[in-house]
């Protein structure tokens, strides 16, 4: 699956193997495999989804500047794929990892797709035709997908893969439907996972994030209640490509809601209870959040709870002062319950800068959950041998001055998997990784 | 199976129905509360002020005698078993305090005696799919919405009975008497506890909030496990009506009652005489009673 | 309403008081009000407890003994149990009461003369030795 054309890869005389794996295809690993590959090496980049873009791709518009995501991840997805020293490898996980920098011994399972990319041709009939409909994950569970399906139109690789989970062929030896209509008899239900192994000299770690799921929140609900959802359920319902066309209707009845409240630091800045750190980027993208529903919901009203503003970057502060100068009202204090009562969401927080307690009733909740390393981030450090911190996030070498590298040689970090940043930082971030794989090689 | 049992100032007085009908249904279900000899109050609040020795020594007492006697103490009253529980959590950890303690009571007592709440015995010993079992009188659906209080379920840390923004506990016994348990929201929110003392109107307005929140969700009779919380939800009704001349009265019953229903003990045993808001026309139009 | 703070305010010797009495940091509390929020009687309170605890911090004894929030409390631990810092606010509470219980003049904060006819009989006897202690000398 994947280009596997043999490609020269560059070696000096003393063997020091000069092509670099980025593990982790979100806008970290994409933009350090770019860098690298410009410089002239060659990349193997390593995605657990069936296609690159993570995270990014399911946002509707970014902060500051309200881009539509889809537009300014496309073209970088697509010179990814297109790039003649990038080699994909998704829907594959690294199980091994063994030697030193300039001669990396890696093991890479690459999963059964139950479909072969070889002959595969993106048509999207088979994803037309299967009859299955289950909650879509890339959705947030508010939509239905396929059982065989891309993430996306534009997906890269337009290559779907079977969730023998959903298949009815799978699970009741029944259907075919997809085996049937494909029109070069890519199907291939006895595909099974295969391991290949690989040479490189320098790895970067780029595997992201994910949020608190909302179930963890007792005196939230534990995810119960359907119209209390977090910051990328909105992103989904904020999208055209969603599962409601971009329209913010209710997860629950499908209705518009007119009374809307976000709860920020939902996790975070909580040592008590869950994570103390800050993750960073929620004070922007709720107001974010915030703006975009009031640009198309014009009479609803828009609450933040808040702790305190943090908006650092350029642009940021301009962008927060813009959103309450909008009529979004802002206040100050945490939120101690919310439940549901009838159709309406009650929602017990406090305004402590009129001390006063307050009740509101509302159509939906955002919770701004807390940013935490991907679940597998951990179980890949031990493999790697470089050292993570008690809540997972990669460790780097030193805190101010090497922010991308650890403490083996020829292993660098890219992205949210070293600490929460938001899209801009983690770019910066990659962009140093890939600095640091082109140094290592040219001293070599 | 005997259980030490310790039944505190009210439950021998103005919650005689909760002790009574405990001790019946625990005959049927093959256990036995055997009361602790020479117990003495509690203390019925666990002294918040951390230089306050002299109330922890009224519930050490209470766990040391029973540590003489047995493995195991078991309570009914909610309040009771707080204090009593938070006192031994306190004995376990806090070691200078133990032994000033055991030095003023002139007892030895180490932290090491099991308490446990009558409920915690139903659903760990006995089992609630074996009180199903025993039912002879299934509770037809009856809508009970159960009153966890506050003083079962905190602090988790050290109470340990349930979750405590959702337990359920309490759902899984009614729903194994044949009951249909209603959750609502106010189920873990405090009745006002001793403002009934200190500001009644308070007490009056939880116990308000409670009461119309269940209601709203269908309940037809409320469930609790705390004398104190019968009395503010139950006793109190007739200060809620003035209050709120809307208001709708509620039957408020212990759980040992409605247990008692449904294991076919005879009504006139259970006590409801001393409930406030009568649960006989209830109980009759369920054909119950 | 203007306070002029300093050294000798904020923290004093009434702060340190409430801090050793309910065995709370006061200074960890980062004032976000999640106990006010969930707390089932503040909707009678003066203040909230977050509150409180700020004019202790800020020295303020006058009026933080002035207000009746914690005399409404009835240490029902919601706040304890969801505040984000740990801090046990009920402590804090009860902390408040006992200063001004053990003030050398005594006074008590409910009169059992007053109370209506026959109400002690009436009342289950944890209501009024619960009662008792939070609220006599």
């Amino acid at each position: 699956m994947g280009g596997e054309n043999k490609i020269e890869m560059g070696t000096s005389e003393n063997g020091f193997i000069k092509r670099a794996m980025v593990i982790g295809g979100g806008i970290a690993g994409i933009t350090a495999s770019i860098d690298i590959g410009n410089a002239g090496y060659e990349v193997l980049l390593i995605e657990r989804l069936p296609s690159i873009g993570g995270h990014m791709l399911q946002l509707s518009e970014t902060f500051p500047t309200l881009d539509c995501a889809q537009c300014t991840l496309t073209p970088k997805t697509v010179e990814t794929g297109q790039h003649p020293r990038i080699r994909l490898h998704t829907y594959s996980e690294v199980v091994r990892v063994a030697g030193r920098a300039g001669n990396f011994s890696v093991q890479i399972r690459k999963k059964a797709a139950y479909v072969d990319w070889e002959k595969c041709t993106g048509c999207g009939l088979c994803q037309q035709k299967c009859p299955s409909r289950y909650p879509s994950e890339f959705d947030r569970r508010m939509g239905l997908g396929k059982a065989i399906y891309t993430l996306s139109p534009q997906a890269v690789p337009n290559k779907p893969v079977i969730n023998p989970e959903h298949c009815r062929y799978f699970l009741e030896k029944k259907c075919r439907v997809c085996e049937k209509i494909c029109p070069v008899g890519a199907i291939h239900y006895q595909q099974e996972d295969r391991l290949i192994e690989e040479k490189v000299g320098a790895i970067v770690v780029a595997t992201g994030f994910d949020l608190m799921p909302v179930e963890r929140f007792g005196e939230y609900g534990y995810g119960e209640i359907p119209d209390v959802i977090d910051g990328l359920s909105f992103e989904r319902l904020n999208s055209a490509s969603g599962p409601t066309n971009g329209e913010i209707r209710r997860p629950s009845d499908g209705r518009i809601p007119k009374e809307v409240v976000f709860i920020q630091c939902t996790g975070s800045r909580d040592p008590e209870r869950y994570m103390p750190y800050c993750s960073r980027v929620c004070c922007m993208y709720t107001a974010k959040h915030a703006r975009l529903y009031k640009h198309k919901v014009h009479d609803g009203q828009v609450y933040i709870f808040y702790m305190d503003i943090r908006s650092t970057g350029k642009g940021y502060e301009e962008f927060i002062q813009q959103t309450m100068e909008e009529g979004i009202l802002y206040l100050r204090g945490r939120v101690s319950r919310i439940f549901r009562e009838g159709e309406k969401i009650v929602v017990w927080g406090v305004d402590t800068l009129t001390g006063k307690k307050v009740e509101v009733l509302a159509d939906l909740v955002v919770l701004a959950t807390a940013i935490v390393p991907h679940q597998e981030t951990k179980t890949l450090a031990q493999i790697l041998g470089i050292h993570s911190d008690s809540y997972g996030f990669l460790t780097e070498a030193e805190r101010k001055l090497k922010p991308v590298e650890t403490n083996q040689e020829g292993i660098y970090l890219a992205g949210c998997a070293q600490g929460p940043k938001d899209i801009a930082e983690t770019v910066a971030h990659a962009n140093a990784a890939a600095s640091k794989v082109q140094a290592l090689f040219a001293t070599h | 199976m005997n259980y030490l049992y310790f039944p505190g100032c009210t439950l021998y007085t103005k919650a005689k129905n909760f002790d009574q009908t405990a001790r019946n249904c625990s005959l049927l279900l093959g256990f036995e509360l055997v009361e602790l000899p020479n117990w003495t109050c509690c203390g019925a609040t666990f002294p918040l002020a951390t230089d306050n020795l002299m109330a922890l020594l009224p519930p050490a007492r209470i766990l040391a005698r029973a540590k003489e006697q047995g493995e195991v103490l078991t309570t009914l009253c909610a309040i009771c078993f707080n204090v009593i529980k938070r006192t031994n959590h306190l004995i376990q950890k806090d070691g200078e305090k133990r032994e000033k303690i055991n030095q003023f009571i002139e007892m030895n007592y180490q932290g090491d005696l099991k308490v446990l709440h009558y409920l915690e015995i139903l659903k760990q010993e006995i089992g609630f799919s074996t009180i199903q079992e025993r039912v002879k009188k299934p509770l037809n659906e009856l809508q009970a919405a159960p009153y966890y209080g506050c003083m079962l379920l905190r602090p988790f840390e050290e109470m340990g009975f349930d979750d405590k923004e959702r337990p359920t506990l309490f759902e899984e016994f009614l729903t194994a008497l044949g009951a249909r348990s209603i959750d609502f929201p106010y189920k873990i929110e405090c009745c006002g506890s001793f403002q009934s003392v200190g500001t009644p109107e308070v007490a009056t307005e939880c116990a308000y909030r409670i009461l119309t929140s269940a209601m709203r969700q269908g309940a037809e009779v409320i469930v609790s496990t705390c004398p104190l919380c019968t009395f503010n939800l139950d006793q109190k009704q007739s200060d809620i009506l003035k209050a709120h001349l809307d208001f709708k009265t509620i039957p408020v019953l212990y759980f040992t009652q409605l247990l008692g229903v449904a294991m076919g003990l005879e009504p006139q045993t259970l006590g409801f005489e001393q409930n406030a808001v009568d649960p006989i026309p209830l109980l009759k139009r369920k054909g119950l009673v | 309403m203007k306070i002029e703070l300093s050294r000798e305010k904020v923290h004093n010797d009434f702060a340190k008081k409430v801090e050793w009495i309910s065995g709370q940091n006061l200074f960890a509390c980062y004032q976000c009000g999640n106990c006010t929020a969930g707390c089932p009687v503040a909707f009678a309170m003066d203040i909230g407890p977050h509150e409180v605890i700020r004019y202790t911090l800020l020295g303020l004894e006058e009026e933080t003994l002035s207000v009746n929030t914690y005399w409404l409390c009835a240490s029902c631990l919601q706040c304890s149990s969801r505040c984000p810092k740990g801090i046990d606010i009920a402590r804090v509470m009860d902390a408040l009461r006992m200063i001004i219980l053990r003030k050398k003049e005594r006074k008590d904060y409910i009169q059992i003369s007053e109370f209506p006819e026959g109400f002690l009989e009436k009342v289950p006897q944890i209501a009024f030795i619960s009662g008792f202690r939070k609220f006599l000398s």
